[in-house]
């Protein structure tokens, strides 16, 4: 069950959205609860997507995932062709390959093993390969550690794929699915990433509602369609796929004369990930009645709100859970979750942030010699406005460890001060939560 | 550029030997193995065309033209990074008539693994109606011995059906030959030069398809295009066997082994003639099989050259045939002759 605080994907309130009630085709009394983990529902997820290749390698906290579906496979649950490869990086290849000859292709990796599959990330995105990553997000060594931070993930921001964060086990399965359908669209052809956050999602329970297998089928039409694509050799459009019946070449070398142009299409790409990014989470919602916020941004209580919080991840539940608190003591507060970090919702998060006083982004991941990833987003999105609200940047939760609802808002009632103050000497601009000394 | 007609595959007389090789989905259409010069040329189109932009004297499109008169049918290539990728696909033009993916440097064997596991899901699931659909791995020494290995080695274990051919020029040449661990000993690179304290690079070339037969595998030979015929047999063994297969095809590079453009083949054929380069195949069933010219030295080893002859028509072994480092040139031939005898011993074709 959600717990307090948790966004169970119902409210859908923010950006544009009705306050409807609608009735869902799927109606909970149709969908399946189920006790899972966050690993298993992302697995589930993948099960019930019709995935024909899976190239995974073992690495915590994602193991379960690998786990899970190899069980799916060992007990064929599924049709698809399991690969248990010797590292992310043959994984991501195999990956690579798979989705070039026309599977739909899915792994999982986290931290030192997404690192090692940086490399390949660049190429799924360059060949515009719809493959789904999920990245169990956990700190990177030294010193080596397994719990969470969102320091992996930064790895892959320039990589030209679509990283999505889940705030719970819930959304960790809604998001599995709509990435395949995100990724699969025929104007974006580019690959997905659901980020969960390692440990806090990935291994903790939670009784999930999920739809029934012929229902996800329908929701991604049935198998990858493969996209057509011109090329001049032919008269008619051919399959853009490793194909014996039209032949076509991929990867190959360009140079000065070709290459920027041909990067400039997989940017119009991504950038129109946002339309239906947004346009999924409410075919999502019309579904399955569970909707988070737009699909790009999950705002809580931002539109009056004189402080608002900006999180991704799991965090968001335990902030909003003291932002609720702290609301029904009159202090004009709100939180506002990135979903999608790439692309990053530039509009959405200037639209909500714009008649607020003091931003406050929670990284959980340092840039050192610079502030956190997030902050630096969210200053280039709030540099255009007129009013600019006073930002700073809290780094917490580094290397796993807990945001408790106390640290919060110890951050909260400092915030007050600062608001009151009116300003934020810049030495100040980069605080740390929770860390000793 | 728009071509009217959909060409057909084998060639027709007449036709332009530069056109895709097209299969319809559900055409069962199987190539017979033909090694006939004449059969060859008139039923077989190259899967690499021409207008590639490999060196004059460069053996591995000769490798790959060969190897693709032994596919069967529909088949996908998969090449990593390399002198052979770079040259042949310039954006907007490809040289392959086929399916083709280059994904990276060392991973090819990963990418040809995913390639295959797509393939079986979707046949599985009646999507790709073929009765089958060949995977074959082209990579250079650099991509299979160093930075290529692991994935190689997976591919192997795993059991994928893919058929991976290394042509091996023996350094990195698409960077401007520097050593890898298929330069042999004492060859001169640009990162083991002969100076004045060291004469070329020091450790012996790493025996990769030993390598591959210790992984067991359904395959595994040795070949070189100047061999031309036991190639395109190998190859054909290689893709017809269930599992993985590997071929390892030594193939000379006139720019890092320093010879005249014209004599790559003759090259290639000294190679085998001085047991520097054995041709042999393996299979778990048979176990070593000396072939073609090195079954014949075998039987009769008066027709074993001095390694000399390999040596003296390239500059990399140029600084071995002073009569300073007469004993360099003793030690490589201490060890090809160790090598050899090994092989002697342990091929069951070989006379006892």
């Amino acid at each position: 069950m959600p717990r307090e605080g948790d966004n169970n994907g119902s409210r859908g309130e923010g950006v544009g959205m009705s306050r409807l009630q609608l009735i869902p085709k799927y109606p909970r009394e149709k969908q399946v609860m189920m006790n899972l983990n966050g690993d298993e529902a992302i697995a589930y997820a993948a099960k019930q997507s019709y995935v024909d290749v899976v190239a995974a390698y073992p690495i915590t906290p994602q193991t379960i995932i690998v786990e899970k579906y190899s069980e799916f496979v060992a007990n064929g649950e599924v049709h698809t062709e399991f690969v248990p490869v010797e590292s992310e990086h043959s994984a991501m290849s195999a990956c690579v390959g798979a989705a070039a000859a026309g599977a739909r292709a899915f792994t999982a990796t986290s931290s030192q093993g997404l690192a090692l599959m940086v490399e390949i990330l660049y190429i799924a995105s360059g060949l515009r390969l719809p493959i789904v990553l999920a990245v169990v997000n956990r700190a990177l060594s030294a010193p080596i550690n397994i719990h969470n931070d969102h320091s992996d993930a930064y790895l892959m921001r320039d990589s030209g794929w679509i990283m999505l964060f889940a705030e719970n086990v819930q959304e960790a399965y809604d998001t599995t699915i709509q990435a395949f359908k995100i990724a699969e669209h025929p104007e974006v052809q580019l690959p997905a990433s659901v980020h969960i956050d390692g440990f806090f999602l990935s291994h903790t329970l939670e009784n999930i509602y999920t739809l029934p297998d012929e229902a996800v089928y329908e929701f991604l039409g049935g198998p990858r369609k493969i996209p057509k694509v011109r090329v001049d050799y032919f008269d008619e459009e051919v399959d853009y796929a490793l194909n014996p019946a039209r032949p076509l070449s991929f990867g190959s070398l360009a140079l000065y004369d070709y290459y920027f142009e041909m990067k400039i299409p997989q940017l119009i790409a991504i950038n129109k990930a946002l339309d239906v990014i947004k346009q999924v989470n409410e075919e999502w919602y019309e579904l399955t009645g569970r909707r988070y916020g737009n699909g790009l941004v999950d705002p809580y209580m931002v539109e009056d709100a004189d402080i608002v919080l900006v999180a991704m991840g799991s965090g968001a539940g335990t902030i909003r859970s003291v932002v609720k608190k702290y609301r029904e003591r009159g202090l004009k507060i709100g939180l506002l979750r990135v979903r999608s970090y790439r692309p990053f919702p530039h509009s959405d998060i200037r639209n909500l942030l714009r008649n607020t006083k003091l931003v406050a982004v929670m990284d959980r991941a340092i840039g050192p010699g610079q502030y956190g990833a997030l902050y630096l987003d969210i200053a280039s999105t709030l540099y255009h406005e007129r009013s600019k609200p006073i930002l700073v940047d809290y780094v917490y939760g580094l290397g796993g460890r807990d945001l408790s609802p106390d640290m919060v808002s110890a951050m909260i009632n400092q915030l007050v001060k600062d608001l009151e103050r009116g300003y934020i000497p810049e030495e100040e601009r980069l605080r740390f939560l929770g860390v000793r000394g | 550029m728009v071509v009217k007609t959909i060409p057909e595959i084998p060639v027709k007389k007449g036709e332009p030997p530069y056109k895709l090789w097209i299969f319809e989905p559900g055409e069962k259409k199987e190539f017979p193995l033909v090694f006939n010069l004449r059969q060859l040329a008139e039923q077989r189109r190259p899967a690499l065309i021409p207008g590639h932009r490999l060196c004059a004297g460069c053996a591995a499109p000769i490798v790959v033209k060969l190897a693709s008169f032994a596919f069967r049918g529909p088949t996908v290539v998969v090449t990593a990074t390399g002198c052979l990728e770079v040259s042949t696909t310039i954006y907007p033009y490809t040289s392959w008539a086929v399916p083709w993916i280059h994904n990276a440097f060392e991973n090819a064997a990963a990418t040809g693994s995913g390639i295959e596991a797509a393939i079986k899901a979707l046949k599985k699931t009646g999507r790709l109606k073929y009765e089958h659909v060949d995977v074959v791995v082209f990579a250079g020494d650099g991509g299979t011995y160093d930075i290529g290995i692991q994935a190689l080695s997976g591919m192997a274990e795993r059991g994928h059906d893919v058929l991976y051919i290394l042509y091996d020029n023996e350094a990195y040449m698409n960077t401007g030959i520097q050593r890898s661990g298929g330069t042999p000993k004492f060859a001169w690179t640009t990162t083991s030069p002969v100076g004045s304290v060291l004469p070329g690079k020091g450790e012996h070339k790493k025996p990769i398809a030993d390598i591959m037969v210790a992984h067991r595998i359904p395959y595994v030979a040795t070949a070189t295009p100047a061999h031309w015929m036991d190639l395109i047999k190998k190859v054909r063994k290689g893709i017809e066997v269930n599992g993985p297969a590997f071929i390892h095809a030594l193939s000379s590079c006139n720019r890092g082994w320093r010879h005249e453009e014209g004599i790559s083949i003759e090259i290639l054929r000294r190679a085998v003639d001085t047991c520097y380069f054995p041709l042999w195949e393996w299979t778990p069933e048979t176990g070593y099989l000396l072939t073609d010219r090195s079954l014949v030295i075998a039987r009769n080893p008066s027709l074993k050259q001095p390694i000399d002859k390999f040596l003296e028509v390239q500059g990399r072994f140029r600084h071995l045939l002073r009569p300073e480092n007469k004993e360099l040139l003793k030690q490589l031939q201490d060890y090809v002759d160790a090598v050899w005898e090994d092989l002697l011993k342990r091929a069951s074709n070989a006379p006892r």
